[in-house]
């Protein structure tokens, strides 16, 4: 562990959306597709700065040639992509989407399709939307905005998004342009490059403990000494998601104080 | 030629108990609400499904009209999760075939190309092949050799659509961004029956817009019927956005039987689409 201690000014939203931005680094030009609002600050940013050749959408079918504010118009559109061509891009592989998770476990399989027995289930979510087309098809990471042993499971109800082990299971068809990235959460950053591809740590945000971590996640998930803290916002940065991106601070409503 | 102009109550007296009915749209976008809300007074019951479902599910599931779902989601969009599929699930009320986005469009061109299936990557390793044990894969006869998904047709006795302009013959026209998938819901059903907020004379469909504007052809429209607000409460852009409070008011009120009831009476109990309009008139006007 590193004795870094991060400017107290900076925020544990704002970490996260750096670490979230991070995760588009070097992708060059295909779709950032956020879910959620700090992983939309996030694509913003990465195109504001590191990212340039991202492509962005307004969240429904217009790909914006301008980088406005979450929430608000945009003035720019460089590209039509309805639900038929956005599945058809997925599907491409040129897009790199950022998935919310109900459950996740130490592969990476993902659930946001029901708890409990798939047939009757105790709580019904959403239903698997597009998490089976977009785990086999193009580049896939994760953000949790709220690290729990609930979210982090041994064991998802239904496999939505395909993890590793599952993957693997099914065949080459299936892993042949399989890649989870990285999984983002309010206590830090991991991913999956590991021998037998089970989740480690990448970083801790500044704050957070490995007992917290450990306490928060329903598998072992080791800590190594040297684990990093997530990386400082530039002032740079800081200046373009206080100002630019997200000037109402609705990053600061998806990430609680813990 | 306009034999093809019909009531809402006119539709739906075509349609039968037992059919599969697909309903266009996209969650809570241009659904084909007037339809719906004509369904719900009718008794056809005992429904297959096929949706990218939003409040049109949930009213049906609400009613216990359906017998068998096919979806990928069902959601209200800016409130995610659907009050009334949530519930019908979570007391067993039908049978879910539970399909991936992607899986489902496939289904859907496979039925308007009067194809048996037509392979996907997409369900390979997810729990989709589990909950639906009659998936098969297939084989791919090239030198690849990659087994994929075989995602069997979505063939439908009816379709149910809303656009913002058709004619008389049954042409229909988006003017919003997304064209959704109204054309293939149509095309890989038996018969399809379209509302519009407004039935215009041919040449004014293209007069301002684009030719490709015109997505449904009247070649595989059955009926069509002009509903003004027809798509309330969900969204039917340009011509008027998702009615938010409306549908903050449904979601609230669907939390329980009690005040679900109210809400069935005061709003779903008229006798035609002209009086839902007017007491969901009455209630904007009550929130001022």
């Amino acid at each position: 562990m590193t004795a870094t201690t991060a400017p107290s000014t900076v925020s544990r939203a704002e970490y996260c959306v750096v670490a979230c931005a991070e995760a588009w680094r070097g992708d060059g030009e295909v779709l950032a597709s956020p879910m959620g609002t700090v992983p939309s600050i996030a694509a913003r940013l990465a195109r504001l700065t590191f990212a340039p050749d991202l492509l962005l959408t307004d969240g429904e079918a217009l790909l914006t040639g301008d980088v406005p504010a979450v929430g608000a118009r945009s003035a720019v559109t460089e590209g039509w992509l309805p639900y038929r061509r956005h599945l058809t891009m997925v599907m491409g592989g040129r897009r790199h989407v950022m998935m919310g998770a109900s459950q996740i476990d130490r592969f990476g399989n993902q659930n946001i399709s029901c708890v409990g027995d798939w047939r009757r289930p105790t709580r019904q979510l959403l239903g698997v939307r597009g998490a089976p087309v977009n785990t086999l098809n193009n580049p896939v990471s994760y953000w949790i905005p709220r690290h729990s042993p609930r979210v982090f499971v041994e064991r998802v109800d239904m496999i939505c998004g395909v993890g590793y082990d599952s993957a693997a299971a099914a065949g080459p068809s299936a892993t042949r342009f399989h890649e989870l990235r990285r999984v983002v959460s309010d206590l830090g950053v991991f991913d999956f490059a590991t021998p037998d591809h089970a989740m480690r740590v990448v970083s801790l945000h500044p704050g957070v403990t490995p007992d917290e971590l450990h306490e928060a996640t329903g598998f072992p998930l080791q800590v190594p000494l040297a684990t990093p803290r997530t990386r400082t916002p530039s002032p740079h940065e800081l200046h373009l998601i206080r100002a630019v991106v997200d000037p109402s601070g609705l990053r600061e409503r998806e990430v609680r104080t813990r | 030629m306009s034999g093809k102009v019909m009531t809402p109550d006119a539709i739906v007296g075509r349609l039968e108990s037992g059919m599969t009915l697909g309903i266009g749209g996209w969650g809570s976008r241009r659904k084909p609400m007037a339809l719906v809300r004509a369904l719900l007074r009718s008794d056809v019951t005992d429904l297959t499904v096929v949706a990218y479902g939003g409040p049109d599910v949930g009213l049906l599931a609400a009613a216990g009209r359906i017998r068998r779902l096919v979806t990928a989601f069902v959601t209200l969009d800016s409130i995610p999760l659907e009050p009334h599929f949530r519930a019908a699930r979570e007391r067993g009320a039908f049978e879910l075939v539970e399909l991936d986005e992607a899986m489902f469009m496939q289904g859907l061109t496979a039925g308007a190309q009067r194809l048996p299936f037509l392979p996907i990557r997409a369900g390979l390793g997810s729990d989709v092949l589990r909950v639906n044990p009659s998936l098969r894969t297939v084989t791919s006869p090239y030198a690849d050799g990659e087994e994929l998904v075989a995602v069997p047709a979505l063939r439908m006795d009816a379709a149910l659509v809303h656009l913002n302009r058709a004619d008389a013959l049954g042409n229909g026209q988006y003017l919003g961004p997304d064209p959704y998938f109204d054309d293939l819901f149509c095309e890989a059903a038996d018969t399809a029956y379209m509302t519009c907020e407004r039935i215009v004379d041919t040449a004014e469909l293209t007069r301002d817009a684009a030719p490709q504007t015109l997505l449904v052809s009247r070649h595989a429209v059955t009926g069509v019927a002009e509903t003004p607000r027809g798509a309330h409460f969900t969204s039917c852009v340009p011509d008027y956005g998702r009615d938010e409070a409306f549908q903050k008011e449904y979601a609230t009120a669907a939390r329980t039987p009690g005040t679900w009831g109210d809400f069935s009476a005061r709003f779903l109990s008229g006798t035609g689409e002209e009086d839902y309009h007017l007491a969901v008139e009455a209630w904007h006007k009550e929130q001022r």
